[in-house]
C-alpha cells in the first residue's frame, strides 16, 4: 500500500511550484511538533523538575528544600552544582523494605485489577461491537456516561454501597442469601471493585474499537469450515482485538499503580501502596525530596516496561511485513 | 520570552478590566480553616459590618495545609494550623508578624491559653488562637458498658491495655491516623516524656500500639465522627470537639446511642489552632480587620457554642453556653488543666523515625 502512494505521488509534487512544496513540508512538519512540544511541556519539563528536587535534601524553608543545580550563582554555579549532586535519597530508598514492598504491593494489586477489568470489559465491549449499528452510539454514550460525575464521588458511593449496613449487605439479607452482612469494605476486595469500577471505560473503549473494526465474516467462514464456537474466538477474535486489549490493558495498569484515592477511601489501613507511601513523604514527613525519588522510581518502574513492549510490538510489525 | 511577556501583559489587561468592570473598592480577605469549624453567620456579620466579602475555604488536615503554605504563593489571607505546625511553619518563615496595633481586641485573650501557646509561637507574634482541646477518648456508654461491665472511662489504660481493648474489639474501635496525637498518648500512658525524641522511647510506643493494633478496625481522622453518632463504632481515640459533634448528632438521630468523651487521668495533649496572617498575603489589612472581629468576646462565643470547642478569648466566657462553659471535658477545671500536656513539633530526623513507625502501626508491615 505504503509503495504504492509515493510512486503514485512522485511525479505529482515534481509538477507543483517549489514554493507549494516547501509550504506543505513546513505545515505537516509543524503537525508533528505539537504532540513533541506537549511532551515538552508537559512530561519532560515537570519530569526534570521532579528529578531535580530529588537530588536536594529537605530542610525547614519555603519550599522545603535546599536550593540545587539552580541559576543564583550564575552559570558557573550552575556546574559547579554537578559536582555536589547526590543520590542519598535513592540510596535511602533501598536501605528500608517499606519502598520495596509498596512498590510490590501496588504492581500486584495494579496487576490483578487489569486482568478482573478485561474480564469484566470484553463482553461488554463485544456485546457493544456486535449490537446494532443504531444503538452503538446509544451504548458508547452510557460507557462514557458516569465521567459526567466526579469521580471522587462515585468512590464514596462504593462506600454507602459496601459498607457493612450499606446497599449490598441490605439486599443480599433481606435476600436470604447471607445471614450475616459480608465485611467488603476496607478489605483488598473492595479496593479492587473500585479500580475495576473506575477504570472499566479505559478498558472497554479501545476494546471496542478494535473488536468493531473486526470482519465477522472470518468468523461465519470459521463456523462453515466447522469450527466450533470458543475455538473460533481464541483463533479469531481474540488475536484481531490485542491491540485493543494491550492498550486496554496498559491505560488500566499504568493509573492503577501509582492510585491513591481508591485504596485511600475503599482499602483497609493495611494497604501498603506506592501512592500512600508517596503521600507520607511529601505531607507527613514534608520530604519532597525523598517523595521525588519515590515518584521517579515509580515513572522508570512504568516506563520500562512500556518500551519494552513497544519495541516488541515494533518488531512483531517487521515481522509481518 | 516576548512572547510570555506579551502573554502576561494581556492577561493582566484582560484581569485588571475585570476588576474595574466590578467594583474597583470590592475588599476582599481569603481565610482558609478546617472544615466544620465555624458558624457560618460570623462570616455573614463581617461582611455586613464591614463590606469585606470572605472567600471561605476549607481543609481537614494539617499536611495538606502546610504544603499549600510551603509551595508559596497560596492566595490565602488568614489560615489556620495547629501549634505544632505552626512552630515549624514560622522557622520556614511562612507567615509575617501581626500588627498588633490594628488588634485592639487582642487584649480579651485569655493568659492561661497565651502561656501555652507561646511555646509554638514565642511572644504570641505571629499567631492568635481560635479554639483549642485535648485528645481523648469518645465512647458509646451503653456498648462500653456492655462489653467491660462500666460506663466510665477515666484511664488510657482501656485503650492500651490489650486485653481491655479486645473486649471492644467486635463493637470496633477507630483511632485518629496523626502520629503526632497518638505517640505521645501512647508515651505518656508509659509514664515517658510524650515529647520524647529517644529512639528507645518511640520504639516502646510502637511496641504498645502493635500490641493493641490488632483490635483497632481504621486509623482515620474524621470518619469517626459518624462512626460514634451512628452507634458503629463503641470507642475513638480522638479531638474532643468531634466527639462532642458525635454526641450531637446522635441526641438528635435520637436512635438511643449515647456518647461520653473522657479526658484520661493520666493527662492527655492539649491542642491548639492558630490563626495566621502568611507572609506573602494579599490583603493584610482586610485580614487583620477579620482576625480582631474574631477576637470579639461575642463573635467568637458564637463561634464556641456552635464547634463546641474552647476558644483563647477569656472576655467570651460570659458568652458562651452554660453548659459548654460548665463542661470540664470542654474547659478542664484548675486539677485536669494541670495534667495536661502539649507536643512540640519534631525535628525531621524524629519525624522521620515517627512517620515510619506510624506506618508499621497502621500497616503491620
Amino acid at each position: 500500500m505504503s509503495n504504492i502512494a509515493i510512486t503514485d505521488s512522485g511525479p505529482s509534487t515534481a509538477a507543483k511550484p517549489l514554493l507549494t512544496r516547501l509550504g506543505a513540508g513546513f505545515v505537516s512538519r509543524l503537525v508533528i511538533i505539537v504532540p513533541y512540544l506537549w511532551l515538552l511541556f508537559f512530561f519532560f519539563i515537570p519530569f526534570i523538575i521532579v528529578f531535580k528536587i530529588s537530588l536536594s535534601q529537605s530542610a525547614i524553608a519555603m519550599p522545603p528544600y535546599t536550593p540545587v543545580l539552580d541559576f543564583t550563582d550564575g552559570i558557573s554555579g550552575f556546574f559547579a552544582g554537578f559536582r555536589d549532586l547526590n543520590f542519598d535519597n535513592y540510596v535511602w530508598l533501598t536501605q528500608d523494605a517499606l519502598y520495596f514492598k509498596a512498590y510490590v504491593t501496588s504492581v500486584i494489586i495494579a496487576a490483578v485489577s487489569t486482568i478482573l477489568t478485561l474480564l469484566v470489559g470484553f463482553p461488554i465491549a463485544y456485546g457493544m461491537a456486535r449490537a446494532p449499528a443504531t444503538i452503538r452510539p446509544t451504548l458508547l454514550m452510557l460507557v462514557i456516561l458516569p465521567f459526567w460525575t466526579s469521580f471522587l464521588i462515585r468512590v464514596y458511593a462504593w462506600i454507602g454501597i459496601l459498607k457493612p449496613e450499606g446497599l449490598l449487605n441490605q439486599l443480599l439479607l433481606s435476600l436470604h442469601v447471607i445471614n450475616q452482612p459480608l465485611i467488603i469494605l476496607n478489605t483488598y476486595t473492595a479496593i479492587f471493585i473500585g479500580i475495576v469500577y473506575s477504570y472499566l471505560p479505559f478498558m472497554v473503549l479501545p476494546l471496542y474499537s478494535s473488536l468493531e473494526k473486526m470482519d465477522y465474516s472470518l468468523i461465519e467462514a470459521a463456523k462453515d469450515l466447522g469450527c466450533p464456537p470458543t475455538a473460533a474466538f481464541w483463533k479469531i477474535t481474540f488475536p484481531l482485538s490485542l491491540p485493543g486489549v494491550i492498550a486496554g490493558c496498559l491505560l488500566v495498569f499504568i493509573p492503577a499503580v501509582g492510585e491513591f484515592v481508591i485504596p485511600d477511601l475503599l482499602g483497609g489501613s493495611q494497604t501498603l501502596m506506592i501512592g500512600k507511601t508517596l503521600w507520607n513523604e511529601f505531607f507527613a514527613n514534608r520530604d519532597w525530596p525523598v517523595s521525588s525519588a519515590v515518584a521517579v522510581i515509580l515513572l522508570l518502574l512504568l516506563i520500562v516496561p512500556i518500551m519494552l513492549f513497544q519495541q516488541a510490538q515494533a518488531r512483531a510489525q517487521e515481522q509481518d511485513k | 520570552m516576548i512572547r510570555k511577556a506579551l502573554w502576561l501583559s494581556a492577561t493582566s489587561a484582560f484581569l485588571t478590566l475585570f476588576t474595574v468592570g466590578g467594583h474597583a473598592e470590592d475588599r476582599v480577605v481569603n481565610v482558609f480553616n478546617w472544615s466544620d469549624y465555624i458558624d457560618s453567620s460570623i462570616i455573614d456579620d463581617f461582611t455586613k459590618e464591614t463590606g469585606i466579602k470572605v472567600v471561605y475555604d476549607t481543609f481537614d488536615s494539617n499536611e495538606i495545609l502546610e504544603t499549600k503554605l510551603l509551595a508559596g504563593g497560596s492566595g490565602y489571607d488568614v489560615v489556620v494550623p495547629s501549634g505544632n505546625f505552626l512552630a515549624r511553619q514560622i522557622q520556614a518563615g511562612v507567615f509575617q508578624k501581626l500588627d498588633k496595633s490594628k488588634l485592639p481586641n487582642i487584649s480579651n485573650m485569655w493568659d492561661t491559653v497565651l502561656e501555652r501557646t507561646a511555646k509554638y509561637d514565642p511572644g504570641n507574634e505571629y499567631s492568635i488562637n481560635y479554639m483549642w482541646g485535648t485528645v481523648g477518648i469518645g465512647y458509646n456508654i451503653k456498648k462500653v458498658q456492655a462489653a467491660l461491665g462500666t460506663d466510665k472511662i477515666d484511664s488510657w489504660d482501656v485503650f492500651f491495655n490489650p486485653d481491655s481493648l479486645a473486649k471492644l474489639k467486635d463493637c470496633g474501635v477507630y483511632v485518629l491516623d496523626s502520629p503526632a496525637d497518638i505517640i505521645p498518648a501512647a508515651l505518656k500512658y508509659l509514664g515517658l516524656d510524650p515529647n520524647s525524641t529517644s529512639p528507645d522511647d518511640i520504639a516502646k510506643a510502637e511496641e504498645t500500639l502493635l500490641k493493641v493494633r490488632p483490635y483497632i478496625r481504621k486509623f482515620h481522622s474524621s470518619e469517626y465522627i459518624n462512626a460514634l453518632a451512628n452507634g458503629d463504632i463503641c470507642l475513638a481515640v480522638g479531638w474532643s470537639g468531634d466527639v462532642f459533634q458525635a454526641r450531637n448528632r446522635a441526641v438528635e438521630a435520637k436512635q438511643g446511642v449515647e456518647i461520653g468523651y473522657s479526658v484520661p487521668k493520666e493527662g492527655a495533649q492539649m491542642w491548639f489552632d492558630q490563626m495566621a496572617i502568611p507572609a506573602d498575603a494579599p490583603h493584610v489589612a482586610e485580614a487583620l480587620e477579620f482576625l480582631n472581629y474574631l477576637m470579639k468576646p461575642e463573635v467568637i462565643a458564637k463561634s464556641s457554642n456552635y464547634v463546641l470547642y474552647a476558644n483563647g478569648n477569656k472576655a467570651s466566657q460570659q458568652f458562651v453556653d452554660k453548659a459548654l462553659l460548665d463542661d470540664p471535658a470542654v474547659y478542664p477545671d484548675a486539677e485536669t488543666l494541670k495534667k495536661l500536656y502539649t507536643v512540640q513539633p519534631y525535628d525531621p530526623k524524629t519525624q522521620r523515625l515517627i512517620t515510619r513507625s506510624w506506618t508499621k502501626i497502621v500497616t503491620g508491615q
